[in-house]
């Protein structure tokens, strides 16, 4: 295999993933059982995300400068600041904490 | 054409879309550095933004390519796909929020990532949906497709975006995706839940799986309706068409 059949077949897939879903026709989801699992998925994937991002360093956890700067992100959500404050305000927590250590 | 005015929150929407669409593209740039000093060339990390388009998958291709070589191209394009899998959920989602028609649903779907399905399903009112769907897509695409151009072109001259702290932006702006949602305790359960099993399972399961591990939690949830009260409407309609009264 090439670097370009590896690009190629990897995109081909990734693209091929995301149809599988746009194909199931929309009847089928309007289920409740479909819909609120459908609803739940998403806010499970995030939280999933979040986490990984937050822990994770390939195939392992580490406590790191991301903890701090999330837990700031969390303090300002629930005091209703802005995302597009809150964002940039972690990014600079984990730059400091990784400047000053 | 005249459009009827925007309201308040879809508004709010289409805000929301340009701040997570920029804040990603911004981390689009780290892509295309890495990708080149993984071994790809410029074209070949241009290709990978435009087709592939799901950053987890993209990162997690060059990450097996730069510590296994093409002899790994096999673990590399599963670990993408694991990766992806998400996006077919997204779909399911998605698909209600867009509705009919061919090539509305064709574009929707390289569109399907992390962003715009969390933007546009952050919002109860169906157009706001739609239009944070939309904006948060294309704002994505396109700054995420220039950035990585411009990374693979700048290479090793920007450092390491982790001095930035970028890669705790990316988390900290999944969570604001996220917060919105924590109304329902149903969802506070799932979301914790989710994210004990995606910690935990992060050192023994190959990347990608801890995440989709943590579907398996929502299934469950969902299914059994755990947490949920009997009278929990699932979800704002898909597209009524009357809006919401929000209290």
């Amino acid at each position: 295999m090439t670097t370009w059949n590896i690009i190629l077949l990897g995109s081909i897939a990734v693209l091929a993933l995301k149809a599988v879903g746009w194909l199931v026709p929309p009847k089928a989801l309007d289920h409740p059982v479909v819909a609120r699992t459908s609803d739940l998925l998403t806010a499970a994937l995030l939280a999933a995300l979040i986490c990984v991002q937050t822990f994770g360093s390939g195939q392992s956890l580490h406590l790191d400068a991301r903890l701090p700067a999330v837990a700031v992100a969390a303090g300002l959500y629930a005091l209703r600041v802005p995302f597009i404050v809150v964002v940039p305000a972690a990014a600079v927590v984990a730059a400091l904490i990784r400047l000053l250590t | 054409m005249a459009r009827p005015p925007r309201t308040a929150q879809e508004r709010a929407a289409a805000r929301s879309g340009w701040a997570v669409g920029v804040a990603t593209a911004l981390y689009g740039i780290s892509f295309g550095a890495l990708a080149t000093a993984s071994g790809l060339d410029v074209w070949q990390a241009c290709v990978l933004s435009l087709v592939m388009f799901s950053g987890g998958s993209q990162f997690a291709l060059i990450g097996v390519l730069a510590s296994g070589g093409i002899a790994a191209g096999g673990t590399a394009i599963a670990s993408a796909a694991l990766l992806g899998v998400r996006n077919s959920f997204y779909a399911l989602r998605l698909s209600r929020i867009i509705g009919p028609g061919f090539w509305r649903r064709a574009a929707a779907t390289q569109l399907t990532i992390d962003e715009s399905t969390a933007v546009a399903t952050a919002q109860t009112e169906p157009r706001a949906q739609r239009i944070g769907f939309w904006v948060t897509g294309l704002v994505v695409y396109l700054g995420w497709n220039l950035m990585t151009l411009a990374g693979a072109l700048l290479g090793n001259l920007i450092g390491d975006v982790k001095a930035y702290g970028l890669d705790a932006a990316a988390a900290a702006a999944f969570l604001g995706l996220l917060w919105p949602r924590l109304k329902a305790r149903q969802t506070q359960a799932v979301a914790v839940a989710a994210g004990f099993v995606a910690t935990l399972l992060t050192p023994v399961l190959m990347p990608g799986l801890p995440v989709l591990a943590a579907a398996a939690v929502a299934i469950v949830f969902g299914v059994l309706n755990l947490f949920g009260r009997g009278d929990d409407r699932p979800h704002p309609d898909p597209i009524p068409m009357e809006r919401e009264v929000e209290p």
